[in-house]
């Protein structure tokens, strides 16, 4: 389990995750503050749909992707938090809308 | 288009120091960088640590705030969340930056894009809950973050460091598994002579161990056959040493053999690389003003060779000066001495580089083991491709996917070619590397779709 | 150790003639370059096209609509003996126009094309743009209409690759990497190649070495006049799968990513990404299907098509140099089924006969040199 060394160091900013509150410091990166929130899987590979979650937070490897406000496969390491975020795991091959 | 005598990709300490540099001898300067703040991977948030973390991080962390500051204070146009995707023969320079796409053209380009972590493909490297050690490191940088039940995997001064850190935190690792074995302490004495010359590494590596020690960290060394076990994350670590298995159950398992040049930008461009055998890795050909095959372009920091953050910044000063020098801004008088400086820095790497030489678990990994993590391909996959034919990295690539998803072969490029090689019974510099093209970093169609096209068609559609 | 036949090129091109020739019993050996040489196989957008190939030359009409006939059967065998898909679907085949003009224009060769089929039932049509919104989904305003043809289809030019490497290991043939072709000379009734990686011996050669042939073929009595045509082409991340017909400049993949292609430039042997001709395809794929706008570019490359200077490929059999043939197309996957079971018997029976007469080079002697 992560923790921060020091609980409150910054102001706090709020956002989801999967539905769910998640509290996190501002300066947190998205992928931060769901590590310090307990959370490891943050999407499923399009291949054989194995979980993963944040490998090297550089944003080189690409494992840590979620969707982001309904956008998907953004790299939640190189994306600073914001107030009312909505996240969700990156299930797999993104969706397209043809209609 | 905005045009410049110096484009430098990379704010960490190489691209800062010659930032400063080369606007201080008044060239003009742009600076593109992926983070929002300076410092790149090694001084990552160093503007905004708090001083408790500071503390923690220790003073060679604490030195790049003086960089940062010079290079804010140096008048080089700075623009960061910048997220270089291509970099066209004639110097210019694709960017991303808020979900629109720019160029900036240069007389001259650093490349400062520093290093990632080497491959470490073992058994259970995928699961959730395993990580780099760079990236613990990172979350305690930047995000004051820190595991209570961190189990610690491979080789190299990073793994001590980051344990120092911890324990000065207040989280000590549960364990640290070195993949050193004796022979390696053997090798490296060879190198210690010189290595007296980098007297204040060693002085502070041996003060690392004995916090270590002092902390009781557990440490295992010689550590074979690792493998990661756990279904849906990290459960435990399991590795045998001197014949005798052993368990340590975690949920937190940072790997880490080396640290290896980022050659994205540099192979995109098609400098020429050669092997480096003492650091397991290519490295783009130099000169000893670090301009590459390539006229006009230049290498910096850990991208030029690992050596450090110290070198980093003597590197990038040594890059500035030169171009400056070759636009008639410089007399070139400090060149010789910046030189002979980074030749007493670098005296410690040799024996650095002998004793946490890669492990063979990770450089010869089981047929089972997923080396290519984006395409998930395996190593026995590698090899059968090898068996069917393929000479290197690119063939293997086009039969199997391997480097083909969003992280470009970052991740597993180095892993994909000491596995030919060792298959083919050559060497790494005659099997190669993956052929990189644009985009650099995955790029939304609509923003590409915004720059001014080039007709290839003779007829409407 | 002697060949029956040695190939030059394990290409799409090579390989499917070996393979064929495998099959037929024949020892077979392939030389092929290095990993970065100019392939033209790693370059291939992968579709088996036959609506608008041949205008102008009906025996490459015919030719073409020949392989795509033979192809699900070709497919089929592969996946059987290796276990690897090429991930061929005969989905038909859509070239969208996204003007009247367009339109019109691709009318008249359908138009064309059909007297050039004859009686082999062309089968191509125009397809309005309201028929055409029931068989694409996500069709941008600009979409007049298409013309369609239900012997087109697709199919991944990596797997093909691979599987025919692995076919012929599995029958025999053998395979040498970093084995440049330098000389070729008579030796008793067959042939000897120099290569850097040794000399060989084989009864036939065939050059199959795209536009390496250029070269080799004066070795062997031939004249090979092709030159490159590069082409880019574009790759998104992986998405859903929601079409399984492709178009001429975008198909989805079995992975799920798309492909956009693909231009054509006169560049020599230049394989630089060229920025502004990557937003050209971009923003030609967006017109075709707008929703293309929010999926990332994740790979591009470059290539170099083998071209000839009327677009159509070259077959040819040496008179000076008997039992030595030179293949060239820029179509490796459309062609690779005629290749490996038409083409390669005819090897195997030591001369090319009907319908290749029509494709040597001889056919160009006006505008050749």
């Amino acid at each position: 389990m992560f923790k921060r060394i020091k609980a409150t160091e910054t102001p706090r900013v709020s956002f989801s995750f999967e539905g769910q509150p998640i509290e996190a410091s501002t300066g947190d990166t998205v992928a931060s503050a769901l590590m310090l929130s307990g959370q490891t899987h943050f999407r499923n590979t399009p291949i054989s749909q194995s979980e993963r979650g944040p490998f090297c937070m550089m944003g080189v490897c690409f494992e840590c992707l979620v969707e982001i406000d309904g956008i998907p496969n953004r790299q939640a390491c190189m994306i600073p938090v914001r107030e009312g975020m909505v996240v969700r795991r990156q299930k797999g091959a993104i969706g397209v809308e043809t209609e | 288009m905005k045009a410049c005598d110096l484009a430098i990709i990379g704010a960490g300490p190489a691209g800062m120091a010659a930032a400063t540099e080369a606007a201080n001898a008044g060239l003009s300067v742009i600076v593109l960088d992926e983070q929002p703040a300076p410092g790149g991977q090694i001084y990552r948030a160093i503007e905004t640590v708090p001083e408790e973390r500071r503390k923690i991080l220790g003073p060679d962390y604490a030195h790049g705030a003086g960089i940062a500051q010079a290079f804010r204070n140096c008048g080089a146009t700075y623009i960061p969340e910048a997220t270089v995707w291509n970099i066209n023969p004639d110097l210019s320079i694709d960017y991303s930056r808020h979900g629109g796409s720019a160029q900036v053209s240069a007389k001259h380009l650093l490349i400062a894009t520093g290093a990632v972590e080497r491959p470490t493909p073992l058994p259970g490297w995928t699961l959730p809950g395993v990580t780099t050690a760079g990236a613990l490191q990172i979350l305690l940088k930047a995000h004051g973050g820190v595991g209570d039940d961190v189990v610690l995997v491979g080789s190299g001064p990073l793994l001590y460091l980051l344990a120092q850190q911890m324990i000065a935190a207040g989280k000590p690792p549960k364990a640290i598994v070195e993949t050193i074995d004796r022979e390696r302490y053997i090798k490296a004495a060879r190198h210690l002579p010189r290595a007296l010359a980098g007297f204040g590494y060693l002085r502070k590596g041996l003060s690392m161990m004995r916090q270590i020690r002092q902390a009781g960290v557990p440490r295992f060394s010689g550590a074979h056959d690792i493998r990661i076990e756990g279904v849906h994350r990290a459960e435990a670590v399991v590795f045998s040493v001197g014949g005798k298995a052993h368990r340590i159950e975690t949920t937190s398992v940072a790997l880490h053999q080396g640290v290896v040049p980022n050659q994205q930008a540099t192979r995109l461009l098609g400098c020429d690389h050669a092997w480096n055998e003492s650091q397991r890795c290519f490295v783009p050909k130099l000169d000893v003003f670090l301009e590459s095959s390539i006229e006009n372009v230049f290498v910096a920091g850990d991208g030029a060779g690992i050596a450090g953050a110290k070198s980093a910044a003597m590197r990038g000063r040594l890059a500035a000066l030169r171009v400056a020098q070759k636009l008639g801004h410089s007399n070139g008088a400090d060149i010789r001495a910046l030189q002979a400086d980074l030749k007493r820095d670098e005296a410690v790497r040799p024996f650095l580089e002998a004793l946490y030489a890669p492990s063979r678990d990770i450089l010869q990994p089981a047929d089972e083991t997923i080396v290519c993590r984006c395409e998930e391909v395996t190593a026995g996959a590698i090899r059968r491709a090898v068996d069917l034919g393929a000479p290197g990295p690119n063939q293997v690539k086009s039969f199997l996917r391997s480097g083909m998803g969003p992280c470009q072969g970052r991740m597993c490029g180095l892993a994909v070619s000491a596995i030919i090689a060792e298959r083919r019974k050559e060497e790494p510099e005659a099997i190669g590397y993956y052929r990189l093209r644009p985009p650099l970093k995955p790029l939304l169609l609509s923003e590409l779709a915004q720059l001014e096209p080039e007709a290839t068609r003779s007829e409407p559609l | 150790m002697s060949y029956d036949t040695i190939v030059v090129g394990g290409g799409l091109v090579g390989a499917a003639i070996a393979r064929g020739l495998c099959k037929l019993g024949e020892k077979v050996l392939v030389l092929d370059e290095g990993d970065v040489a100019f392939r033209a196989s790693r370059g291939n957008f992968g579709l088996v096209w036959v609506q608008s190939k041949g205008d102008g030359m009906p025996e490459y009409a015919r030719w073409s609509r020949h392989s795509a006939d033979v192809w699900p059967e070709f497919s089929q065998d592969l996946l059987e003996e290796t276990g690897i898909d090429t991930a061929y679907h005969k989905a038909g085949g859509a070239h969208l126009c996204l003007s009247e003009e367009a339109w019109e224009r691709q009318s008249a060769l359908i138009k064309r094309m059909h007297n050039v089929h004859g009686a082999a039932e062309y089968g191509a049509v125009m397809i309005e743009r309201k028929e055409l919104d029931t068989m694409l989904p996500g069709l941008g305003p600009d979409v007049v209409g298409a013309s369609w043809s239900p012997h087109d289809g697709h199919a991944s030019p990596l797997y093909l690759l691979r599987a025919l490497h692995d076919s012929i290991a599995r029958s025999g043939g053998e395979y040498r990497a970093e084995a440049r072709v330098e000389g070729i000379a008579k030796e008793g009734s067959g042939y000897r190649v120099t290569t850097r990686a040794g000399s060989f011996s084989g009864a036939k050669v065939v050059l199959a070495a795209g536009l390496g042939n250029r070269s080799l073929g004066p070795l062997v009595g031939l004249e090979v006049p092709v030159f490159p045509q590069k082409g880019q082409i574009l790759v998104t991340e992986r998405t859903e799968m929601k079409f399984s017909m492709p178009t001429l400049f975008v198909r989805q993949t079995d992975e799920g990513s798309f492909l956009l292609g693909d231009s054509h430039e006169d560049a020599g042997f230049d394989l630089t990404s060229r920025p502004g001709i990557m937003a050209d395809i971009a923003t030609r794929a967006i017109r075709s299907f707008p929703f293309l706008k929010n999926l990332r570019l994740i790979r591009s490359w470059a290539a170099l098509r083998v071209m000839s200077p009327d677009g159509f490929p070259i077959y040819q059999q040496s008179e000076s140099h008997p039992g030595v043939f030179s293949v060239n197309c820029h179509s490796g996957v459309t062609l690779a089924g005629a290749h490996a079971r038409t083409l390669a018997p005819m090897i195997a029976r030591g001369r090319l006969e009907e319908p290749m007469s029509a494709f040597s080079r001889k056919r160009l002697h006006v505008q050749a040199h």
